[in-house]
């Protein structure tokens, strides 16, 4: 019995093999898909729509950051590699330079609208009107000293109250997610950066040392005030709800989905609302991309039809199926920019910033 | 006579005992003083000593069933889903006999859902209505159909999922006494809501999605079922490679191999890699399956092989102990009666091991099934809704389903993720049941 099943595993572990090796030189008959968790619940809503509408296989979603989506379609032009590559931040050029590098030539650019990034708290707990000056003040590790001198100290706020009068005198506490995200970039980059730049003299080591101006507007304090909650947004508005006194950074559609909960804090005056980020009124919020790879097109089945169902005003557009799920629509002119740069399968074109 | 002076010695201590206790000089009186005098206290150490072990137990338990408990608090509404019956027309003018599939069924659940009720007439309100219904409504009529063309021209009355807003309202996880703009529903929608389940329209049902569908965005329509065919193909990968290779390797090491240098050193890397993190073996599987040998990406075959080369070392050592476990005494006979190593190994030790085998391999497998964290690495962490045919398809595993769902917005994810734990946990018990049972029924004791 025993060599029965010794011989039989062994010729079913060469099937499998076998099987396996065929499968890779045969190709494959489903679109792969990586890239930026932020716009993986966008993207996942689309391919199952269009799985279940064409005849085509629903597409393979991988979650890998935007980063991660990056190297893994610039890493080569063969068919083991993904079509489309999701992105919560425009290619940077060093990654367009590696694609090119690695034989991706040609890359299509899509904008698919719009993520605002809120910062809430408890709505058992009084609504923050913020800065971005505040936040920068709140957040980043070295900041100018609070006797008004050029200089830069160690943070020394700890309560809202220090940072602004105006503000409530809880401790700075705040839930963000970690530096592998593409949520942090944009924060770190729309929010701090943006305070940053309201100090003059700081404004000024830009034009000077772009590299030093970069280390004091986008560094986060490490002393505990700023908690890396890890990339999980929904157990950053669970703790929310059980610690008033804590803040939270996270992707609009996690507000949108816990206002029982959760409320978002002013940013400028503005409230974070599906209506003002729409209108460019928020002012953190940042722009999402896919990427496709062009010499995929063809190869690949469906992935014309792919595009136009992602670039269709059902999806995308002001009242489709991705603006239900949190997504916030760009105006119609751009839309329609885009749907031609996708049916022609533009390439992108990106030259030393 | 030495045995008369024993007893006489014997019988005097008893004396001093019973008659002079107080008498300190006695060296046997003043020994079972110095007892006597510790041993309420030894008394008292050993029952705090027996308590303690007590109080270990005890928390252990009630830390298990709160997570049950809770698990399950969270969970069991996702057994239910909330339905919405609806008059359907399939009036022929919408079906092309040729293109069933291209029929517009939104159509159909949008006109009986205006024919429920007729007032509502702006075009706003009435995509708050039409939202009641889950956007899978359509499937299921579009499958009705296929199946039997002749309800073409017929009207059905048919329950449809509702949407899971209106799911996780009816279940009461939504406050209805909260201001309105802090609701996903307004307040036109929960009159809406109230409407039908006061006509007996509106129903929760035992939810039947949630064992056969693949994936989904859209939580009433998410089920388990890819990602239990996704971990049934990858255990199989792994059960057929681990357990012939790791008994083979156990009888080889424990029967054959000479005792030297090397084979001390193959021991010791086994043992190493029974500790070493699974993350690595995941790495290991990106740098040579993907990389080098180049077999798909997100698939159970590979999913299979890494999460062998991670069960191997449990199996091993396992499989090593229970062959040391069979006593000598029955190699040394069968090969005294003049059987031949290999019948001794395969007639007499492996059937008298097997058992203790199984066990170490099935605890191995239950292993595997909880891992995560190296299928990460070979792109087995993805949205798939196809259920997967073959062990090449695209697939995800149960806990790696549970992770993905934990990290989605919509709040009736929630439970479905506590829902896929227990389904976890089911399997995982049932494995380990199963290994108890085998080690009952067959072990011997010597």
């Amino acid at each position: 019995m025993l060599k029965k099943t010794i011989a039989l595993s062994a010729v079913a572990s060469f099937a499998l093999l076998w099987t396996a090796t065929s499968q890779a030189a045969g190709g494959r008959d489903y679109i792969a898909i990586v890239g930026s968790s932020t716009v993986y619940p966008f993207a996942t809503t689309v391919a199952e729509q269009f799985g279940k509408t064409t005849k085509f296989k629903t597409p393979k979603i991988e979650s890998t950051g935007s980063g991660g989506g990056m190297k893994l379609f610039c890493a080569g032009s063969g068919i083991e590699t993904p079509d489309i590559t999701n992105a919560s931040r425009r290619i940077k050029h060093s990654e367009y330079e590696k694609c090119q590098k690695n034989g991706v030539k040609e890359i299509t650019e899509i904008k698919i609208g719009y993520d605002g990034i809120v910062i809430a708290n408890a709505k058992t707990a009084e609504r923050l009107k913020l800065t971005k000056k505040d936040l920068y003040l709140a957040l980043a590790k070295d900041v100018p000293s609070p006797d008004g001198s050029e200089k830069l100290v160690a943070n020394p706020y700890t309560t809202w109250k220090d940072v602004n009068p105006a503000l409530p005198d809880t401790k700075i506490e705040v839930l963000g997610p970690p530096p592998t995200s593409g949520t942090r970039d944009a924060f770190v980059e729309l929010a701090m950066e943006g305070g940053c730049k309201t100090i003059d003299w700081i404004k000024a080591i830009k034009k000077k040392d772009k590299k030093q101006f970069k280390a004091i507007c986008h560094t986060v304090r490490e002393d505990g005030a700023y908690i890396e909650a890890g990339e999980n947004d929904n157990l950053i508005v669970q703790k929310l709800a059980a610690n008033p006194k804590a803040l939270g950074i996270f992707g609009f559609s996690f507000l949108d989905q816990n206002g029982d909960k959760i409320q978002g804090s002013l940013v400028n005056g503005e409230e974070p609302t599906f209506e003002n980020i729409a209108a460019g009124k928020y002012p953190v919020s940042r722009p999402l991309f896919f990427y496709v790879k062009k010499s995929h097109v063809g190869v690949i089945p469906g992935m014309v039809e792919y595009l136009n169902e992602f670039t269709s005003d059902k999806a995308w557009g002001e009242e489709g199926y991705l603006a239900d799920k949190g997504l916030i629509p760009m105006p119609a002119e751009e839309r329609s920019r885009f749907a031609a740069d996708a049916k022609a399968l533009k390439p992108l074109v990106l030259t030393k910033e | 006579m030495w045995f008369e002076n024993t007893v006489k010695n014997m019988n005097n201590t008893k004396h001093s005992a019973a008659y002079t206790p107080h008498d300190a000089s006695s060296r046997e009186e003043s020994t079972m003083q110095r007892v006597n005098v510790g041993l309420a206290r030894r008394y008292r150490r050993e029952r705090l000593f027996r308590y303690c072990g007590l109080g270990a137990i005890i928390a252990s338990i009630g830390f298990l069933l709160l997570l049950f408990i809770s698990i399950t608090a969270n969970g069991w509404t996702a057994f239910i889903q909330t339905e919405i019956l609806l008059d359907i027309k399939f009036s022929a003018e919408h079906f092309d006999v040729d293109n069933l599939s291209a029929a517009n069924y939104g159509a159909l659940v949008k006109s009986s859902m205006r024919q429920l009720f007729p007032d509502v007439k702006n075009r706003r309100e009435k995509r708050k209505l039409y939202k009641l219904v889950s956007s899978g409504a359509v499937y299921r009529l579009q499958k009705m159909v296929m199946k039997d063309t002749g309800i073409i021209g017929t009207t059905q009355a048919v329950w449809l999922p509702a949407d899971d807003e209106v799911d996780m309202f009816a279940k009461g996880r939504v406050d209805r006494d909260l201001a309105e703009n802090n609701r996903r529903l307004n307040d036109k929608q929960i009159h809406w809501i109230d409407t039908l389940s006061a006509t007996g329209r509106l129903k929760k049902k035992f939810n039947t999605t949630f064992f056969t569908a693949g994936d989904s965005r859209e939580p009433e329509l998410a089920g388990i079922r890819g990602a239990t065919a996704g971990s049934l193909f990858t255990l199989a990968v792994t059960l057929f490679l681990s357990f012939p290779i790791g008994v083979a390797t156990a009888v080889y090491l424990e029967e054959f191999a000479p005792k030297n240098k090397w084979t001390d050193l193959v021991e010791v890397n086994i043992n190493n890699l029974a500790a070493v993190p699974s993350i690595v073996f995941g790495l290991l599987g990106l740098a040579f399956f993907l990389n080098i040998l180049g077999m798909p990406r997100s698939a159970p075959l590979v999913g299979g092989l890494v999460l062998t080369l991670m069960t191997l070392p449990t199996i091993i050592i396992a499989s090593r102990a229970s062959l040391k476990s069979v006593p000598p005494s029955i190699k040394e006979a069968a090969l005294g009666v003049g059987a031949s190593k290999m019948q001794a190994i395969t007639h007499h030790i492996l059937p008298l091991a097997l058992p203790g085998m199984m066990t170490g391999t099935i605890i191995g497998m239950a292993q595997a099934l909880g891992e995560t964290a190296p299928l990460l690495m070979i792109g087995m962490v993805a949205f798939i809704v196809d259920v997967p045919g073959s062990v090449t398809d695209p697939a995800t595993v149960l806990p790696v389903q549970i992770y993905l769902w934990a990290d989605s917005p919509e709040r009736a994810f929630v439970e479905r993720t506590s829902a896929a734990i227990m389904v976890l946990l089911a399997f995982l018990i049932s494995m380990n049941a199963i290994a108890v049972f085998l080690r009952r029924k067959f072990e011997r004791r010597w």
